[in-house]
């Protein structure tokens, strides 16, 4: 069938300042640049990758929205004619990448964060202590002491096993297959480097990363690709993936062609064949088993790894996740509707699941409800784009963050949301070697962990002009946020108090 | 080293179990075992354990190395995940058996439940193998991407079908047998049956007689039916479920 | 705690019956459930028994719970204009009862955990007046006097409703719950039994399970997905449904369906747990016309999620699952006992010689009877 969808970008080439120099047609991994005498662009297979626009060295492309392709109708937009045109044409269902793009309402931009002024003072965090160190494991409701024999004060309780960040951001579960080797091998870099964790995935992880497992969670998801009992001892923390924010309920699927030799060495699956990740882990459909196999874990593992179970955010969260901290799991992922993905069904992605702000603070209350908070680490995925949305996460209760398409666009990613073609032309969401090879692991390490510095220093500043010296003292304080522009209800289940108001 | 499990804990039976097989020992016979979880699981060594009576569940779950001999009927969830090694069940076996599982053998001489072998896989020379005298519920092989399953239907009554419905849907590798033929209706989309061929006989016959010397059955009787073989149509069940 | 947010839990259930109508003490099921301890968390437990008062057969025993004195005279105030009560006492309780295990060691990691802040537990065997049903039959009496009390009386909730039978159920481990309830005292010829792993916050002793209606009780495990919908569809019939668990939802379909609309009881399985299209449109003509009408007119009964469960009433016992088996059942016999559980082991804990074992069908009943002549 002749496609009839026009085309969605326009490249623009100034033919003036051009010297045909091809670097464009070298770069564009989409097939949209060819060379006949001079680059001729094919305007349907661009993206806006913005690759080649970023490597002409005389300034010479520039991408436009192709306008007027679809006549202006408020109702029938370009969006959705193109999607019709394309399920008319295929019959399939529509993919995409990355998180859901469209403008539903972001709560991080209707909360602001309080200051001190003349009644307490601010603190200058460039001179004073300021201490992000944070732990993240279940914790025990109450210490117990006692005396030996001298009268020594000694601790009687033992505490779980407890994982030390030194910034309260760890990066987000991605798995090799999804990202490329380099794409991992920067992130555990980083990890290393910044005092915090990288997340394997559900993809298993590649041997020649082993050695970094002091930095690593390690995820079983429904596949169990590469999950064995080494793999589960090759890590600080192991978490059980149960859902995405970007695609709650529904499975993965990694096409046989992106598992080459080394994806099928850490995956353990033969070269080529597809991995499929079923959408539940046959072995919980109730909550039961979910504790079945948080225990299995902690039995194969000695008890040594807390476990996270990571979901998405749904209408019952609150519930469900109290439901996996009393099912003995140390720490709760929460993944808001706005999480990335390397791929999913473009209706779920866009219309599933709800937001992490209120999801979040529903968790962190009902939790307190129930006492036991102190039970279980909340980790907040899904839509943290800045220090400030750190902040307000965790003065909502968040014991840390968790940045996925923070760290992909540190480290070159354009967000175009073409991860599941494998074309990526930044070497991030593709496993084509020629492409792989223009990721740089140390570059882009050295690109994440100017990131986290970059937040480190913000997060002490915010801290400081609350005029508190730790992060404890921001953790679930929501006396010092504010809401705008939100409604009675939203304020209440965020639990907050709209800008105005004084204490 | 015997050990009388009435009443007992699974976390201490797994931990005596780990702890003596850290320290060498390397046959277990376990009595009076009713309920306890895990038995087996993690443990990265080739010891011998024997239960006399019905493990819990997650027998085996991500198991790398042990024989492991069960005298009575074995629950849900055996040889989740696991990696290496050898569960021979002298009696029925839950549902979900060989979840993921990637390698080693179970060997259980009567019925299965639902969703045997789901999502079993193959890696290189690990191929992983689950044969069953009896009859299996509904989603046999579901997902399955690689490994052997046989169903032998040896002591099923009347024309009770050998497997439930649904069998083989979402298969995209490996192979299963079955003897005396399936019901075409039970079939899941993704599979086709065909005749086996030289090469196929043999490797089960290997596996058969394998099984026959376990339970003392008679491998020419097991093999006196004719099988079939139920492959997937595609590695690619999915492939054409998008729109680019 | 009655509002219209329900409860996600996961669970253990257990349930036997002696068909020829033989009595037996709760302890067999008690031991029986607490060899399933880490498939609850504490905070529900519960059992059914029927048989457990043949001095009082003919009065229905309304079993109640009263988070308060006000709720308990309230509630007395509105029974005594409406029944005649026979009997009213306390329900016999070992104050902070805990269960212990003989071959101690298996719950070493736990310890039994003693049951506290019960609320106020009180039985009342009473009669329906002659008066009162000259336009309602006695049960639908019942029916309607027991959504009353559970929707309108703060603080009081109806845990059984049924003769000769009662609920004992409660916040905490299912075995401690049953040497609370001192069930090694009572017998029964049918016992079903529930651990509870609720995502909800502790205290609410009416969540537990079973739930019961008239003579039906339902343990359940697993979570019904469908819950929106069936909760609606029973609503105009009359019922309501407030006490934040999927649960009732099947306890109240069995009373719509089997009680009320007189289905044979394998029709209303069928339409809790239908059978796929694809398999109808394979069925011979007769049961293909009844399947598909059956869809048809009670789509909105139909149980869809992951599910086991067993249905106890005054004349049986009847366990199933839903449609592809998603949770877990085994039954056993022995002589005329029938077994079912969520595990073997269950079993085997308290009758280690079987005459058969098996697992039963999805969607397909085993339905255990008391026989005739019994009856």
């Amino acid at each position: 069938m002749i496609s009839e969808i026009p085309p969605e970008f326009i490249v623009k080439i100034d033919y003036e300042q051009c010297k045909r120099c091809k670097r464009c047609v070298m770069n564009c991994s989409f097939g949209c640049m060819q060379f006949k005498d001079r680059v001729i662009p094919d305007h349907k297979k661009c993206v806006a990758c913005q690759r080649c626009v970023t490597f002409c060295p005389e300034s010479a492309i520039t991408i436009t929205k192709n306008e007027l392709s679809y006549k202006e109708n408020a109702n029938w937009t370009p969006e959705i004619r193109q999607n019709i045109l394309k399920q008319a044409e295929t019959g399939g269902m529509i993919l995409s990448g990355m998180g859901n793009p469209r403008a539903y309402q972001i709560l991080w931009d209707h909360l602001l964060i309080d200051a001190c002024q003349v009644t307490n003072p601010s603190i200058d965090p460039l001179r004073e202590p300021m201490e992000l160190r944070t732990f993240i494991g279940r914790k025990p409701e109450r210490l117990e002491f006692s005396a030996d024999e001298n009268s020594e004060i000694e601790l009687a309780t033992e505490l779980g096993p407890q994982i030390k960040l030194d910034i309260p951001v760890v990066f987000a579960a991605m798995s090799y297959g999804a990202i490329s080797f380099n794409a991992h091998k920067a992130l555990v870099m980083a990890a290393k480097q910044s005092g915090t964790l990288m997340n394997t995935g559900e993809g298993g992880l590649h041997k020649d990363l082993y050695s970094y497992a002091d930095n690593i969670i390690v995820q079983v998801a429904s596949g169990r690709f590469g999950v064995h009992s080494e793999y589960l001892n090759t890590c600080v923390m192991v978490e059980i993936k149960i859902g995405q924010g970007a695609k709650p309920g529904i499975g993965g699927h990694l096409p046989g062609e992106k598992v080459g030799e080394e994806i099928s060495k850490t995956r353990m699956i033969p070269v080529g064949t597809d991995a499929i990740s079923p959408a539940p882990h046959h072995d919980i459909y109730s909550i039961e088993d979910l504790s079945q196999l948080i225990y299995a874990i902690k039995e194969t593992t000695d008890y040594t790894k807390p476990v996270s179970v990571k979901i998405s955010a749904v209408h019952n969260v609150a519930a469900i996740a109290s439901g996996i901290v009393r099912a003995g799991a140390d720490i709760v992922t929460i993944d808001g509707f706005r999480g990335g993905t390397g791929a999913a069904p473009m209706v779920i992605r866009d219309n599933v699941g709800i937001p992490i702000e209120v999801a979040l603070a529903a968790v962190d209350q009902r939790l307190r409800d129930e006492g036991i908070r102190n039970n279980a680490s909340i980790l907040c995925a899904g839509g943290i784009r800045t220090s400030a949305d750190m902040a307000k996460a965790i003065a909502l209760g968040a014991d840390a963050v968790v940045i996925g398409t923070a760290a992909l666009v540190a480290m070159g990613c354009r967000v175009c949301q073409k991860c599941y073609t494998g074309n990526c032309a930044w070497g991030i969401a593709t496993q084509k070697p020629e492409l792989v090879r223009r990721l740089d692991p140390l570059v882009a390490s050295e690109r994440l962990s100017n990131l986290l510095r970059a937040w480190d220093l913000e997060l002490k500043e915010i801290l400081g002009s609350l005029g508190v010296n730790s992060i404890e003292s921001l953790r679930g304080s929501r006396e010092r946020l504010r809401g705008i522009g939100l409604d009675e209800m939203t304020l209440k289940i965020l639990g907050v108090k709209p800008a105005g108001v004084g204490q | 080293m015997k050990i009388d499990c009435s009443g007992m804990y699974y976390r201490k039976l797994n931990k005596i179990i780990r702890d003596a097989a850290e320290a060498g020992e390397s046959e277990f016979i376990l009595d009076h075992v009713n309920g306890q979880r895990y038995i087996g699981s993690g443990i990265n060594k080739k010891i011998k354990i024997t239960i006399n009576g019905v493990p819990g569940n997650d027998l085996a779950m991500f198991m790398n190395g042990p024989l492991i001999t069960v005298n009575a009927n074995a629950q849900d969830g055996i040889a989740n995940t696991m990696n290496a090694g050898e569960i021979i069940v002298h009696g029925d076996a839950g549902d979900v058996i060989g979840y993921g599982m990637r390698g080693g053998k179970i060997y259980i001489k009567g019925n299965v439940g639902y969703r045997t072998g789901i999502h079993m896989k193959e890696y290189k020379k690990q191929v992983p193998v689950i044969v069953a005298g009896g009859v299996a519920c509904d989603f046999c092989a579901e997902y399955m991407a690689g490994g052997i399953l046989v169903l032998l239907g040896l002591e099923k009554e009347g024309d009770m079908p050998i497997t439930g419905d649904y069998l083989g849907t979402g298969m995209h590798g490996g192979v299963v047998y079955i003897r005396g033929g399936v019901d075409e209706n039970m079939l899941g989309k993704e599979v086709s049956v065909l005749e086996l061929d030289e090469k196929d006989m043999k490797l089960l016959k290997k596996h058969l007689a394998e099984f026959c010397e376990h339970f003392g059955f008679d491998l020419e009787e097991a093999m006196s039916k004719p099988f079939v073989k139920l492959l997937p149509v595609s590695s690619r069940p999915y492939g054409n479920l998008y729109a680019y | 705690m009655k509002d219209n947010c329900y409860i996600p839990s996961g669970c253990s259930i257990s349930g036997m019956i002696n068909e020829s109508g033989r009595r037996f003490d709760g302890s067999s099921v008690i031991k029986s459930i607490a060899l399933m301890h880490d498939r609850g968390n504490g905070l529900g437990g519960g059992f059914a028994a029927y048989g457990v008062y043949p001095r009082h057969a003919e009065q229905f025993a309304f079993h109640m719970m009263f988070d308060h004195i006000e709720a308990k005279e309230a509630c007395e105030e509105y029974f005594k204009d409406r029944f005649d009560i026979v009997l009213d006492e306390e329900m016999p309780t070992r104050a902070g009862g805990a269960f212990e295990e003989e071959t101690s060691g298996r719950y070493g990691e736990y310890g039994g955990h003693p049951i506290t802040n019960p609320p106020i537990l009180w039985r009342y065997f009473m009669d329906v007046p002659k008066s009162k049903t000259s336009f309602v039959s006695e049960n639908e009496y019942i029916v309607k006097n027991v959504m009353e009390v559970n929707s309108r009386i703060d603080g009081a909730f109806v845990a059984s409703s049924g003769k000769n039978m009662g609920a004992f159920k409660g916040v905490g481990y299912p075995e401690d719950i049953g040497v609370f309830y001192k069930l090694d005292e009572y017998k029964a010829y049918i016992w079903t039994a529930h651990g509870r792993f609720p995502t909800n916050t502790p205290g609410w002793w009416g969540g537990a399970h079973p739930f019961c209606l008239l003579d039906w009780s339902i343990v359940h495990n697993g979570e019904i997905s469908s819950y929106g919908i069936n909760k609606r569809y029973l609503e105009p019939h009359g019922y309501k449904l407030e006490l934040r668990t999927d649960t009732e939802v099947i306890a109240y379909l069995f009373d719509l369906l089997v009680r009320k609309h007189n289905l044979p009881m394998e029709m209303a399985i069928k339409a809790l747990a239908s059978p796929f299209w694809k398999d109808i449109d394979r069925m011979p003509e007769r049961e293909q016309r009844i399947a598909t009408a059956i869809r048809q007119v009670y789509g909105g009964a139909l149980l869809n999620g992951p599910f086991s469960v067993i249905l106890g009433h005054s004349r049986g016992m009847i366990g199933f699952n839903d449609r592809i088996k998603l949770r877990p059942m085994t039954c056993a016999r022995a002589d005329d006992m029938l077994y079912m559980a969520s595990e073997e082991a269950a079993i085997r804990e308290i009758a280690p010689d079987l005459d058969r074992v098996w697992s039963p069908k999805a969607g397909t009943p085993v339905i255990g009877k008391l026989s005739e002549e019994v009856i």
